[in-house]
């Protein structure tokens, strides 16, 4: 069985590396899509997950990167490079901000709050004709000439994905994820421990933005495109969802939720226009039968066949 | 380590459905013409995407889906009413399911957003509703043409004129505040001002607003001699709605735009709300024309409505596609050839009205009515032709070299004449 | 003069907030859920009441029906769906908008993407004149209406025995609990109450405001926002709020149109942040 299981995720890893080869150019594409929104996922999850508060206002920071990035190479003509240094900075910058009203908040008011500053950057992005070009977006973000060609672009995300989400769980195993593991499961008894778990909190937002800001630039240089749909409430409810249904906290889940969702709404529009429904009918299952997520559930799954066993 | 077993079996299988999405490599040559239709099914513009294919659709069941000994297969996708949306299905439709045409879309965003990708294809792109001025002016992409679309601006002149011609001499306008808005009235407003008028107030509220009382309020003191309007969807239904019970019905004459007297709105609504409106369009749903009369009949049996502009510019880009087709003998493949065809093509009847032909720059050359709303015999409401403008260009009376010198329309641009 | 018009709007837009709001207020008062499914509601009672009314010309049948049928949806909602996330916080959060997309998505299949307005009562057509005023008939009667919803809840709140025991549960369900009454039939009973007050407000809404693909998310957004800044549970707290957000909504709209989301979200995020039960919320 546990030979299968290994020969099954070398098998895996190996197509992941293969797929520009494997996959004609419109399955490369949304495999491409789908590691860029499993890191989109993951950097949620180091909020929802780790330290237990779960933000519906991340679709907004992963926007903010990909129009920094735009306006940078295709309305100002500069660097994509440094634009996109440019976009993990202000992206940074925001989710700063936000966490830094958010963290006086736990729960379903933290849900409202960054819901709210969503919102209000949504609002900006839709209204700001002159940067943001409105309800029109903004078009022609060529990526620089070394990562142009589609294959050589999905090495680049492949690694980049790879590379930060190694950085995520570094971050996450460290003593400081262990502190909002801490937080997560009694912010006050962290406080008599001595920790600062406002400042601890917004650390980890920010954090969080970094690598939600980062999907967002490799989002743009993709699609070579970015309106205000990108910045919206339904693109932190898509990215919630991913997590959940890989399963919040196990941080790899988001890549599950995602290839799971692009995939599904690729077969699923193929066939009706009920998409928005059966999203609708997944998070209620989710939430109903396996609010732990496709791992978590499968976790418990093997949990439960080979009791006494430890898991990892 | 369970973990990450059970991460390789569920992204396996993740990924064993993303192999299979791959198509089918397909077909030679004389196969099925493919074309890959965009239209909003949800989202905001739901309802006139609902009217675009199915006006769409009702050409093909008429006139059959065969041309040239080749099966004409449509692919419809929805876009969502989002550019992103609209940019991902035209992706698969020209990647995965190797369309040779795409036709569609309905609000500006998706159609700039579909035009950018076959910018990079050359994939054909036409388009029956898409507004966007640029996109046959100064940004005109040489593989993606209105058909039988319009452009923005190209509509609301002869309004002007013929409110000059009425004796009104001061106007104010109240539009929605974006691209499509501003290109419109700003049309409007040019023409306006050049021919002698003025312009007293200019009103823009946001996309969706429900309560229009603070705009209304300001219009009395701003005495107008006439009101110029400018909305889509929910928005017209609402300030039409709302122009009457605040009393300005029946007091200061209203012209409106396309959208904003549309049959899909005006069939909501009750007569006292949108009897005697004037407005301006390239359809007119209540024409005594026999091409006219005879797709309304047909629309209003098939679908028991009757049929909005929507339907109408996919039932003619439908016609004109398959004259187009049939010219040059099936062969889709032949880009260049298909393109120019379309270019020369003169559609000499449709619900629209006679002599359709494209201009230099890709945008069809109009006979335009000005526009009343009156009762049908049997109680709906139409709207019926008081007036005819023949063969109105997106350019009007200007040189197309010169017009486009002057920048496009937006809110500080006007082309208001001091 | 025009100011005075501005007024009545943002009185008449406060009243319809006001209708929606205080069924949010109650349900997430008493039962601790956020039900951002109550957009929604308010929607698809609107579109229903739309059909009855129709069908039947009389408004007043159309209002009834839909109050029903959405205190009835509430009650599927509630039984068939939230017991199962019992005491779960995020979970409901997160189901409710399942139920959302999954209800907005069913009305653009039943109903259609046009917008729809509901057909009014005779003597409310038209509008009134006070000089040179002209107002919408219609909409002085949705004030009308606001300010009796809100006395006939304010009795029920303050004046009944349920509602006393309504507001003890705000306070403190446990106890309430323990001292015998049944909490689960409260919590379902106040639970159809607030969607019935949805469904009451997209009739009301629904003939001045129309009816939409979307009129859900904007309803549900200024109903979030009415309850954070009135605190959630306070009936008083829902009509202040829906004043502030009637006024806010109108004039920012002429003053400062470009900010329009910023007015709304601005002050909510500042509150959730500094003073998250609000105006008059109770911890």
């Amino acid at each position: 069985m546990r030979l299968l299981l290994r020969a099954l995720l070398i098998a895996f890893f190996a197509f992941v590396i293969a797929v520009p080869f494997v996959l004609s150019v419109y399955p490369a594409t949304l495999a491409t899509e789908a590691l860029i929104l499993g890191l989109f996922a993951m950097s949620i999850d180091i909020l929802a997950g780790v330290a237990g508060r779960v933000p519906l206002g991340h679709g907004a920071i992963f926007g903010v990167g990909a129009y920094v990035v735009a306006y940078h190479v295709a309305v100002s003509g500069g660097n994509a490079w440094i634009g996109m240094l440019l976009g993990i900075a202000t992206a940074a910058t925001v989710a700063a901000l936000f966490g830094a009203l958010a963290v006086r908040t736990t729960g379903v008011y933290f849900l409202l709050l960054t819901l709210a500053e969503g919102m209000i950057v949504w609002g900006i992005c839709y209204r700001w004709t002159s940067v943001t070009g409105a309800e029109n977006g903004i078009r022609g973000v060529a990526r620089p000439a070394l990562i142009s060609d589609p294959h050589i672009f999905y090495y680049f995300v492949l690694l980049t994905v790879m590379m930060a989400a190694f950085l995520i769980w570094r971050l996450v195993h460290s003593p400081f994820g262990q502190a909002l593991r801490g937080i997560s499961e009694s912010s006050s008894r962290m406080r008599t421990l001595g920790y600062n778990v406002p400042l601890t909190l917004t650390i980890a937002f920010t954090l969080s933005g970094v690598f939600a800001g980062l999907a967002g630039i490799l989002f743009v240089l993709l699609n070579n495109f970015v309106s205000p749909s990108n910045v919206s409430l339904d693109q932190s409810t898509q990215g919630l969802l991913m997590v959940i249904l890989g399963g919040a906290g196990t941080l790899w889940g988001g890549f599950v939720g995602s290839a799971v969702i692009i995939v599904l709404s690729n077969l699923v529009s193929a066939y009706t226009e009920r998409w928005s429904m059966i999203l609708g009918l997944m998070f209620i299952v989710t939430m109903l039968f396996a609010s732990e997520g496709l791992i978590g559930k499968a976790k418990a799954l093997v949990g439960a066949r080979s009791a006494g066993r430890k898991t990892a | 380590m369970d973990r990450r077993k059970f991460l390789g079996i569920a992204a396996g299988s993740a990924a064993a459905l993303l192999v299979s999405l791959d198509p089918l490599k397909v077909l030679a040559q004389g196969g099925p013409i493919r074309i890959g239709f965009l239209t909003p099914l949800t989202g905001a513009a739901a309802s006139s995407g609902r009217e675009l294919v199915d006006g769409w659709n009702l050409y093909w069941r008429q006139a059959g889906t065969k041309i040239a000994g080749r099966e004409v297969q449509v692919i419809v996708e929805d876009d969502g009413s989002t550019p992103d949306i609209a940019l991902q299905k035209a992706r698969r439709l020209v990647q995965q399911q190797n369309v040779h045409v795409l036709v569609g879309d309905v609000l500006a965003n998706t159609g700039l957003a579909v035009a950018e990708f076959v910018k990079g294809t050359g994939t054909p792109y036409f388009m029956p509703v898409v507004a966007a001025d640029d996109l046959t002016q100064r940004k005109r992409i040489p593989n993606v043409m209105r058909m039988p679309g319009f452009s923005a601006s190209q509509m609301t002149r002869p309004l002007a004129d013929w409110c000059l011609k009425q004796g009104y001499r001061k106007v104010a306008t109240i539009g929605q505040d974006y691209t499509f808005g501003h290109e419109q009235s700003g049309g409007f407003v040019q023409t306006f001002t050049e021919g002698g008028g003025s312009v007293v107030g200019q009103l823009w509220h946001p996309f969706n607003t429900s309560d229009f009382s603070p705009y209304l309020g300001q219009i009395p003191g701003m005495k107008p001699d006439v009101v110029f309007a400018v909305e889509t969807g929910a928005d017209a239904a609402r300030l039409l709605q709302q122009w009457a019970t605040f009393g300005l019905k029946g007091h200061i004459p209203l012209t409106t735009s396309q959208n904003t007297t549309d049959q899909s709105i005006i069939r909501n609504l009750t007569p006292a709300e949108t009897e005697g409106i004037i407005s301006v369009a390239h359809f007119a749903e209540g024409r005594d024309d026999p091409e006219t009369r005879s797709f309304v009949q047909s629309y209003e049996k098939t679908y028991g409505k009757l049929p909005a502009i929507f339907a109408a510019e996919g039932y003619t880009g439908g016609l004109w596609l398959a004259d187009t087709l049939k010219k040059i003998n099936g062969k889709v493949e032949d880009t260049k050839l298909l393109l120019s065809t379309v270019r020369s093509e003169v559609v000499l009847d449709s619900p629209l009205g006679k002599n359709l032909k494209m201009d230099d720059y890709g945008n069809p050359i109009f006979d335009i009515y000005i526009r009343r709303v009156t009762r049908r015999a049997d109680g709906k409401m139409v709207n019926t032709v008081i007036a005819t403008y023949p063969k109105v260009s997106q350019f009007w009376h200007y040189k197309p070299e010169e017009y486009m010198k002057q920048p496009p329309y937006s809110r500080t641009f006007q082309g208001i004449k001091q | 003069m025009g100011t005075w018009l501005q007024v009545l709007n943002s009185l008449s837009f406060a009243a319809l907030l006001f209708v929606v709001a205080s069924g949010f207020t109650l349900i997430f008062g008493l039962l601790r859920v956020v039900n951002l499914a109550h957009g929604a509601l308010y929607l698809v009672g609107g579109y229903i009441g739309m059909t009855v009314t129709v069908a039947t010309h009389s408004f007043a049948a159309g209002a009834l029906v839909a109050a029903v049928a959405i205190a009835v949806a509430g009650l599927l909602l509630d039984r068939g769906l939230l017991n199962f996330v019992k005491d779960q916080e995020l979970k409901q959060v997160l189901l409710t908008l399942g139920v959302a997309l999954v209800l907005n998505d069913l009305a653009l299949v039943i109903w259609g993407g046009d917008s729809r307005t509901i057909p009014i009562p005779e003597f409310l057509q038209g509008a009134a004149h006070f000089g040179t005023i002209y107002y919408p008939k219609y909409r002085l009667g949705v004030l009308a209406a606001g300010i009796l919803i809100f006395l006939l809840l304010w009795l029920l709140y303050n004046r009944t025995r349920l509602g006393a025991t309504i507001r003890a549960g705000v306070d403190d369900a446990e106890m309430v609990q323990a001292i015998g009454i049944d909490i689960r039939k409260l919590f379902l009973l106040t639970f159809m109450l607030g969607s019935a007050l949805a469904g009451l407000g997209g009739v009301l809404g629904g003939a001045f405001l129309t009816l939409y693909p979307g009129a859900d998310s904007e309803i549900l957004v200024y109903g979030l926002a009415v309850v954070i800044i009135g605190g959630r549970g306070s009936l008083e707290g829902a009509a202040i709020g829906s004043l502030i957000l009637g006024f806010l909504a109108t004039f920012g709209q002429i003053w400062f149109p470009e900010l329009a989301y910023f007015v709304i979200f601005g002050p909510m995020a500042l509150l959730l942040a500094f003073r998250p039960l609000g105006l008059f919320g109770r911890a």
